[in-house]
């Protein structure tokens, strides 16, 4: 495999966005590192997913999305959080199970939800925000409002019947909806190359009579460009289209899995080597964006902030126990509805 | 007060006409609710009103277009999705019990989910084992679910009002043996609130707590009791999640006797679920054990020569009632 990159200036973007992006992605990258670290050290309860390896899409995805814009994210949720803008300190709270996290130690690494940067949810049933990300869009058309919702989704969600479903209505109705799957190729050990026909999962917009378009998955300023199309084409009132980005996850499906049982070495290094965070910051330099020193200072910073956030999640308290009795509903006075 | 007659099917369908013309931001979807106005009628003239876009006939997808009513819901409109039987909340149990039940508290209290899902229950019109199923107890299991069971037009529509009008998911089971028959309805307007039960006639022989249009079938077999001398109290709980516990209590109490009757499967059903939740309370002011009159547990079979018999209907309650009040065989 090699990699084929277009010049980074052909695509028009400018250079604090450039950096910004490359930041967004070591967050992430960074992010999860640290993850990993606590819960080898048994700080962690339960587990999470890692998104290492996979940082372009919600990256490059999210760079195309303004104030009001709605995106769903998945049980493997940290990047798209991230690529939002969400708190770092509070979703290493809730990574945590802390007091101070996002859901106050409710959701967990697999549900954080920030309504303010317009995440609607983190969903642990495979392909289950589909819906939600459709519904979220049709609301929009029925406000009259020109917001855009993303649903991201893996491989694996585009075989259960949401994913029908939702595109069906999406297309009938032509809501501004961008459906983004995340084609890491397996879900959890099983091959997406064994368990159906198509090579790729963007040839079923042919269907729904939909843009359907692959895309490198690990160059973010690809993901960014088609993503971008996309984007203003739901803005234009055209309707969704399926971005298959093709990717990989270097870890295993969550942090207690090797992911080597089911994937040879050779495919795992394969896919290192196109590391979208490695690649994008070689092109960097050698195309003279920026520098080995201001990348370094940016590595540096991100570092800092991601250990900020851990020291915030850590000396956090745990939520009184009183607390699993909250949220469940609004609250109205007078009924008790437990 | 004055009084108009309408049918329960008319009674929903203002009752969502006039929330609809009172906030812009409610929507109704599902299948067959706009061009034909519902398979049962109950949202007649509302796509004709309301257009398209808030009116909207939906594919035959009931796990999607529910997740598709709870991302509006998330986003600023107050949707109310039609699922027309209570057998194809099935399709859609993963969007109810998975995401719309749970994103409120998953997400520490962020999301807000005003959403109404309105289904059907009930056997009686030979449509066999898929069409005839009340599945309120599965939604019961369910925290994070409010369940509205509305026995007569008047209910239904004060009700729905209230579920529409609710920041919380509802789930409202409309009965379809009710949809055709009229009832007097007030002619202002007017809401009904949840938690709060109907006491439908005062008694102090029994206590018959009826779900659904039970309540009004074991008010007609409490008139023929009152021929046994029997005079029995009967109470419509109106909400099962949140549920009135006191006012079944403190009639227990005065009566010593208690009878659930509702229409889904006795096991792990609503009834011994009343039954068994207010049990400490009312133990040792019972003169006889407590009893439950239900769907036997049996798919419903087609013939009418079959279902009525597995069904409970005002009969089964008068003979229950006299058993258990006088004693012995009847």
């Amino acid at each position: 495999m090699e990699n084929k990159f277009k010049p980074i200036k052909s695509y028009g973007i400018d250079k604090d966005k450039i950096l910004r992006i490359y930041q967004s992605m070591l967050k992430i990258r960074y992010f999860e590192n640290k993850i990993t670290d606590l819960y080898s050290k048994g700080l962690m309860p339960g587990l999470a997913h890692l998104y290492i390896g996979e940082e372009a899409i919600a990256v490059g995805t999210c760079a195309n999305l303004t104030e009001g814009d709605f995106a769903i994210s998945t049980h493997r949720g940290h990047g798209h959080l991230i690529a939002q803008g969400a708190d770092l300190k509070r979703m290493m709270a809730e990574v945590l199970g802390k007091e101070t996290g996002y859901c106050k130690g409710k959701g967990g690494s697999m549900h954080i939800m920030d309504v303010s940067k317009g995440i609607l949810g983190a969903d642990g049933i495979v392909g289950a925000g589909i819906p939600i990300a459709t519904g979220s869009a049709y609301s929009a058309k029925v406000r009259g409002t020109n917001q855009v919702t993303v649903a991201f989704f893996g491989d694996a969600a585009s075989n259960q019947g949401t994913f029908h479903e939702s595109i069906n209505m999406a297309a009938a109705w032509k809501l501004p909806v961008i459906y983004v799957c995340e084609n890491n190729l397996y879900g959890i050990s099983v091959d997406i190359r064994k368990i159906t026909n198509t090579k790729d999962i963007a040839t079923r917009a042919l269907a729904y009579d939909i843009p359907g378009v692959v895309v490198d998955g690990n160059d973010v300023l690809e993901v960014y460009r088609v993503t971008k199309e996309a984007t203003d084409r739901a803005r234009r009132g055209e309707g969704p289209s399926l971005i298959e980005c093709k990717t990989y996850r270097f870890k295993g499906h969550h942090v207690g899995d090797p992911g080597r049982v089911y994937r040879l070495e050779k495919e795992i290094e394969e896919w290192k080597e196109r590391c979208p965070i490695k690649t994008f910051r070689e092109r960097l330099i050698k195309e003279k964006i920026s520098s080995e020193e201001e990348l370094s200072l940016i590595e540096k910073d991100t570092k800092k902030m991601i250990k900020k956030a851990a020291d915030f999640a850590i000396q956090s308290p745990y939520p009184d126990k009183k607390e699993a009795y909250e949220d469940l509903f609004v609250e109205e006075k007078g009924i008790e509805a437990r | 007060m004055k009084i108009k007659k309408i049918t329960y099917a008319q009674a929903i369908s203002e009752a969502i006409d006039e929330e609809m013309q009172r906030d812009k931001n409610i929507i109704l979807l599902g299948e067959d609710v706009g061009i034909l106005g519902g398979n049962f009628k109950a949202t007649v003239g509302l796509y004709e009103k309301y257009g398209e876009w808030r009116v909207k006939d939906t594919p035959i997808s009931e796990n999607s277009f529910t997740g598709l009513g709870l991302g509006a819901a998330l986003t600023g409109l107050r949707p109310i999705v039609e699922i027309m039987f209570s057998d194809f909340i099935m399709l859609a149990m993963d969007q109810i019990a998975n995401q719309v039940a749970k994103i409120r508290y998953m997400s520490g209290g962020q999301a807000i989910v005003p959403l109404t899902i309105r289904t059907t229950l009930g056997g009686g019109r030979s449509s066999a084992a898929q069409h005839s199923q009340s599945l309120q107890a599965l939604v019961c299991h369910i925290p994070g679910l409010k369940v509205v069971m509305p026995s007569s037009a008047s209910e239904a529509k004060g009700l729905l009002k209230t579920a529409i009008r609710d920041n919380n998911p509802v789930i409202f089971f409309e009965h379809k043996m009710e949809y055709n028959k009229t009832y007097e309805v007030p002619e202002e307007e007017y809401t009904i609130p949840f938690g709060v039960a109907n006491i439908l006639k005062e008694g102090k022989d029994i206590t018959i707590v009826g779900t659904s249009n039970q309540a009004l079938k074991a008010l007609q077999a409490a008139e023929e009791l009152t021929k046994e001398g029997i005079n029995a109290e009967i109470i419509d709980p109106r909400t099962l999640v949140p549920l009135d516990k006191d006012t079944i209590v403190k009639s227990v109490k005065k009566t010593g006797r208690l009878l659930v009757v509702d229409e889904g499967y006795e096991r792990c059903g609503v009834a011994g679920e009343i039954a068994m939740s207010i049990l400490k309370d009312i133990f040792y002011y019972l003169d006889t054990p407590i009893e439950r009159l239900t769907t036997a547990n049996l798919p419903l079979p087609f013939s009418p020569a079959l279902e009525f018999p597995i069904v409970p209907d005002e009969k089964k309650i008068y003979q229950k009632v006299k058993k258990m009040v006088i004693g012995g065989e009847v």
